[in-house]
């Protein structure tokens, strides 16, 4: 990290505390124009220091070794791939998928919030799909909040020796169900019920996105464990190079 | 390697399966989107809401994104996705064959296949640049 980054950094990291405690009274998508002006700024201040921090490890990553490109773009193109689908779920209604776990596991989770931003840009403008004000809260709670818990819950797998098959399946699974919650959190904080306060709207948003995410979730973890699966078959390399698989195990 | 093709098979059935079975399960359901799903939430906590900014594409179209275009569009997403993974898992599996190779011939040259010029090999197909 060059002293220029160092301080970039930790500018972003005070405007962030600011603005996190000024309006304290305030994700997947939340919808364009959906949440008030001073939510969407705080959000984003919150936001910047992942950022920058991504950007600054994406660039460290691909000067160590210009190889670690393609793995770099192959959690980028996941991302993609998963959250364009959007899938029929149990509740009747048709929800879509973070992709982001996958990005958390190989790269951390700094790193993987750019390649979420890249993904909620594209649609937002293109799509009309969440939104450019409301760009900050949903980044992060897909490219920040979620794969904070798929990083943090995959390295505690490995310090307790689960199996990395179920390690990856569970992070990604949990990072994308906790996406969820952290929506239905920024829209009850925004929008708190007049009978119970935030805590009841917190719930009733919970009400509309958890049964819907849950089975998506689940494809979520399986289509992630099914790409670690291939890329540990061919790409031992990369992965090696990355510091996913320890110099040793690959064949 | 074929006990990995087994699993993978296997959990991509069951994806699909996960995806398939409540479209044929609830036939009435409408299959609206969640996030569409959140702002009526917002209408019913806060009352009448009008959302104070528009998506940038319908402000420039005047309207609403017709829904084969968005559907386009989502494609190309999706497009995009798939095709830098397949371009990418397709350079390692033909690598991995290919490094195969070599050590198999190397095997034939000297006793020693050699950990190094594997790596050299790999390397060198490896750049995307």
């Amino acid at each position: 990290m060059t002293k220029k980054e160092t301080i970039l950094l930790k500018a972003s990291v005070a405007i962030a505390a600011l603005s996190a405690v000024a309006p304290v009274s305030n994700a997947m998508h939340i919808m364009e124009g959906y949440l008030p002006a001073g939510y969407c700024i705080a959000w984003g201040a919150i936001c910047l220091p992942f950022l920058i921090a991504g950007f600054i490890s994406l660039k460290n990553k691909i000067r160590e070794n210009r190889r670690n490109m393609t793995l770099i773009a192959m959690a980028g193109a996941f991302i993609f791939v998963i959250s364009s689908l959007k899938i029929p779920s149990v509740t009747g209604s048709c929800s879509h998928m973070t992709g982001t776990g996958l990005g958390a596991i190989l790269l951390g989770p700094a790193a993987v919030s750019v390649l979420g931003i890249i993904v909620l840009v594209f649609q937002a403008v293109l799509l009309a799909h969440g939104g450019l004000t409301t760009l900050g809260a949903n980044t992060f709670s897909m490219a920040v909040a979620g794969p904070l818990v798929s990083f943090g819950l995959y390295k505690l797998c490995g310090k307790l020796k689960v199996n990395r098959r179920v390690s990856v399946f569970l992070a990604a699974f949990l990072g994308d169900l906790f996406t969820y919650c952290v929506t239905s959190i920024q829209l009850a904080l925004a929008y708190p019920s007049e009978a119970g306060g935030v805590v009841a709207s917190v719930l009733k948003f919970l009400g509309v996105f958890a049964p819907t995410q849950l089975p998506l979730a689940v494809i979520e973890g399986i289509l992630t464990v099914v790409i670690v699966i291939g890329l540990e078959a061919y790409a031992a390399p990369e992965l090696k190079s990355i510091g996913f698989l320890k110099q040793k195990e690959a064949r | 390697m074929s006990k990995n093709a087994k699993t993978v098979i296997v959990l991509l059935i069951l994806a699909v399966l996960i995806a398939a079975v409540p479209l044929f399960v609830l036939r009435d359901a409408e299959f609206g989107g969640s996030d569409d799903a959140g702002s009526v939430m917002v209408e019913e906590i806060q009352g009448e809401y009008t959302p104070w900014a528009t998506p940038v594409l319908e402000n420039a179209l005047g309207g609403e994104l017709p829904g084969e275009v968005e559907s386009l569009i989502f494609c190309v997403q999706t497009g995009i996705g798939v095709g830098v993974i397949a371009f990418f898992m397709g350079r390692f599996v033909e690598r991995k064959k290919w490094m195969k190779a070599m050590e198999q011939k190397e095997g034939r040259d000297s006793s020693d296949p050699g950990e190094k010029s594997v790596y050299a090999g790999a390397e060198e197909t490896d750049d995307p640049h």
